[in-house]
């Protein structure tokens, strides 16, 4: 891999050059991954406390929770991801035409994840009521099975916060595709592209925790 | 080290300076760290101004028992926005993210920080996050205290959505520009600008960058829940869909403890930098007070518990919080101890940032060994929730925080903008603040101690002295803070020429010419010293 070189001239224009290279902007991805992991901690500390407060409640309310669309869209996440290193190795290896093919996947993927989850799986659990405020989610409330109701309420807190990622996460991944169509990323230039996939990575593996705690335990 | 230029009066400068560029787009749409950092300190002034204001207000209405002026809504409105406006818009980001952005990248000697664009986007989302403030008044002011305590602050409505929303824009500012800071400090060091060369304000900065990554992302996500909460009632903070309220404590307080730290710590590096500089001594023991700042950042992050000590923890769980509170008190000493023997047979003058720094070490001690009194359990299960816990954060916020706020401007403002302030002035605006800042809060600490709760719009008359003089001393700081900001615009608009290095420092910000040009130095610096190296080579 190609050693990042500190540039330190000025270019001229109004502004000096800064250029921390493509070890400077791993390690402040690095570092806002830490931040997006933290955000996220917020969350799985509250799952972990409701889950041991209402162990009962958590377990029978993973009944009405879909394994199959979970499972169908854990596999197209870990392929885009797949398909996200391809596209770094590309760019690095001047494979331009590749590059885009890959980045073109990994956003077509990340529609298909937003696709299910939008379309098929949320649109279910609103029709039963089992929203916040739902018809359902306040049944639960009422027979006293509030531990039921909070599953309800985190598992559309952290999917969604989850599928927010992943908007915003295609939404770069596009950027990056636009520009790599126009030949800007190579070898010598492939840093925006390593850091997008750094990105895109996290959203998936926060995804791989998701997918038990939501869809797997029982 | 490069030579500073020398610039006769009425002469042209013969680079161009960072103000050069005129026009308000030239300002809005800047990339330079040095611009950046005016914008922050600009809007946090602002603000500063504002809230004290507030302040004001109440403390007029509590000069007596009963009805002055003020409805009892009307009071806690005005101390929740005290607080909320004071802390994030003021206290949190007027340090790092005003000073630290304009010296940060010239004292380790790069031409800017490391992502100049995540820079200026982060100032936006300070103005962004500071309007939707001010807009959630219009949909009824929020009366909830700066803490959000839920179950009250659960079931408000759109204001208090909004106010989460503004704070985690705020939030997302303040983290970007600690991200920015670590890879800066990382990457953009100059030739020959070893770690052990940084200057203290630099290490301060990092250890707070550190704490900006970490915490703040935990308050994010809780006043997101918190702001849902509101709108969605998705139920986890409030008890009649089995959620938590202690649970919203937990997860505050694991941010706004070490949020604490995020005020206190860049103002500990203004501290050694100040206290060396008008000793014309090298700072005592460099690397203890770099570690400790790394020290206090690290235990600041496991004692967060020590606010809920009277919120039905288990003793365990208490006990362990006490003991870890007393130990973070070990790194702070360390500092202290290292700035008095900084100044121990230094040659000390008494310029107006060094009559803060004086007034900084004697209020700090006080609010730092009144922190013990709260650390403790019992003595705090006596003391909680009253004006004692008031008075004890007013001395370690706003009169350490704050007075080295004023250091940092009276030091730095000769390099910001090539001129000097009025002595006299500077110092008689000195005085008003540090007795007027006593007379608030020294009472406050003697009926908190007698039992007068916080928060409380109305009292006994046996508090009644203690309130009355506490006002009269909230006037003596409005009136010494106005001044210090007159004198401050004065210098800016009217001041007489600053030479380049009116201190003699010997760190990189003062061997660039006043005010810095564009890209902060003339030609690439390479350094050959340490930043308090006043014995070996003389600065210009």
């Amino acid at each position: 891999m190609e050693k990042a070189v500190l540039e330190r001239e000025t270019h001229g224009g109004h502004h000096p050059h800064v250029d921390v290279g493509v070890d400077g902007m791993k390690f402040g991805m690095w570092l806002f991954l830490i931040t997006e992991l933290l955000l996220f901690g917020g969350l799985f500390t509250v799952y972990a406390a409701f889950h041991s407060l209402y162990l009962a409640d958590f377990k029978a309310a993973h009944h009405y929770i879909n394994v199959n669309i979970g499972f169908v869209n854990t596999l197209v996440l870990i392929t885009s991801s797949f398909f996200m290193a391809m596209a770094v190795w590309a760019t690095q290896t001047d494979r331009k035409r590749l590059a885009s093919i890959f980045l073109g996947l990994v956003v077509l993927l990340g529609l298909a994840f937003l696709f299910v989850k939008f379309t098929f799986e949320w649109p279910e659990k609103f029709a039963h009521g089992l929203h916040p405020g739902g018809k359902e989610f306040m049944h639960f409330v009422q027979e006293g099975h509030v531990g039921k109701a909070l599953f309800f309420s985190l598992y559309f807190t952290m999917t969604g916060l989850h599928a927010l990622h992943v908007i915003v996460g295609v939404g770069i991944l596009a950027v990056m595709l636009f520009f790599a169509l126009k030949g800007r990323y190579s070898s010598r230039n492939y840093g925006p592209v390593e850091v997008a996939g750094l990105y895109w990575h996290l959203v998936d593996v926060i995804w791989i925790y998701l997918f038990p705690l939501f869809y797997l335990i029982k | 080290m490069i030579e500073a230029t020398k610039v006769e009066k009425g002469e042209a400068r013969p680079y161009e300076t960072y103000l050069d560029k005129k026009g308000l787009m030239s300002w809005l749409f800047t990339l330079d760290h040095k611009r950046i950092g005016l914008m922050y300190l600009t809007i946090s002034m602002i603000f500063f101004l504002v809230g004290g204001l507030f302040a004001l207000i109440f403390r007029t209405e509590l000069m007596f028992p009963g009805k002055q002026f003020l409805s009892p809504y009307a009071h806690n409105v005005l101390f929740t926005l005290h607080g909320a406006l004071l802390i994030f818009m003021v206290i949190i980001p007027m340090i790092p993210a005003g000073f630290g952005n304009f010296f940060l990248p010239i004292m380790v000697g790069a031409k800017d920080v490391a992502f100049p664009r995540l820079n200026l986007m982060s100032v936006w989302l300070f103005a962004i996050g500071g309007i939707l403030l001010l807009l959630s008044l219009l949909f009824g002011p929020i009366d909830t205290g700066w803490t959000f305590y839920t179950p009250y602050s659960a079931s408000k409505g759109l204001n208090v959505f909004i106010v989460s929303l503004a704070v985690f824009i705020l939030g997302m500012s303040s983290i970007l520009t600690g991200l920015n800071f670590i890879v800066t400090t990382h990457k953009l060091r100059a030739k020959g600008m070893t770690w052990g060369r940084l200057p203290l304000f630099v290490w301060a900065l990092y250890a707070t960058s550190i704490v900006q990554l970490i915490a703040t992302p935990v308050l994010g996500i809780t006043l997101l829940l918190l702001g849902l909460e509101n709108i969605l009632k998705i139920g986890f903070f409030d008890p009649r869909l089995g959620g938590d309220p202690v649970l919203f404590q937990h997860l505050f307080w694991f941010y706004s403890h070490p949020a604490v730290y995020l005020m206190i710590l860049p103002a500990f590096g203004v501290v050694s930098e100040v206290v060396s500089i008008h000793s014309r001594k090298h700072i005592f023991g460099y690397w203890f007070i770099a570690a400790s700042s790394l020290a206090i950042a690290l235990i600041g992050f496991i004692v967060w518990g020590h606010h809920m000590f009277t919120a039905g923890m288990s003793p365990t769980a208490d006990i362990l919080f006490s003991f870890l509170t007393f130990f973070v008190a070990v790194p702070t000493a360390v500092k202290i101890f290292n700035w008095v023997a900084t100044m121990y047979k230094g040659k000390i003058r008494f310029t107006a940032p060094m009559l803060y720094i004086f007034a900084f070490l004697f209020i700090f001690l006080v609010g730092g060994l009144t922190g013990l009194f709260l650390a403790s359990v019992g003595t705090d299960i006596h003391l909680h929730d009253t004006y004692f816990v008031v008075a004890h954060f007013h001395f370690t916020m706003v009169g350490a925080a704050v007075f080295a706020i004023f250091a940092a401007f009276f030091h730095w403002l000769p390099k910001m903008f090539g001129k000097m302030y009025n002595e006299k002035w500077a110092k008689i605006g000195w005085f008003l603040n540090f007795v007027g800042f006593n007379l608030t809060f020294i009472p406050q600490f003697i009926m908190g101690s007698m039992g007068m709760p916080r928060r409380y719009w109305d009292y006994p008359v046996e508090f009644w002295p203690y309130h009355f003089v506490s006002t009269i001393g909230a006037f003596m700081i409005a009136t010494g803070v106005l001044i210090s900001v007159g004198v401050i615009l004065h210098a800016i608009l009217k001041g007489k020429k600053a030479p380049d290095n009116p201190w003699g420092g010997m760190s990189l910000e003062w061997q660039t010419p006043s005010p810095p040009p564009t890209e902060n130095f003339l030609k690439e610096p390479v350094v050959t010293h340490g930043p308090y190296d006043f014995g070996k080579k003389e600065g210009h």
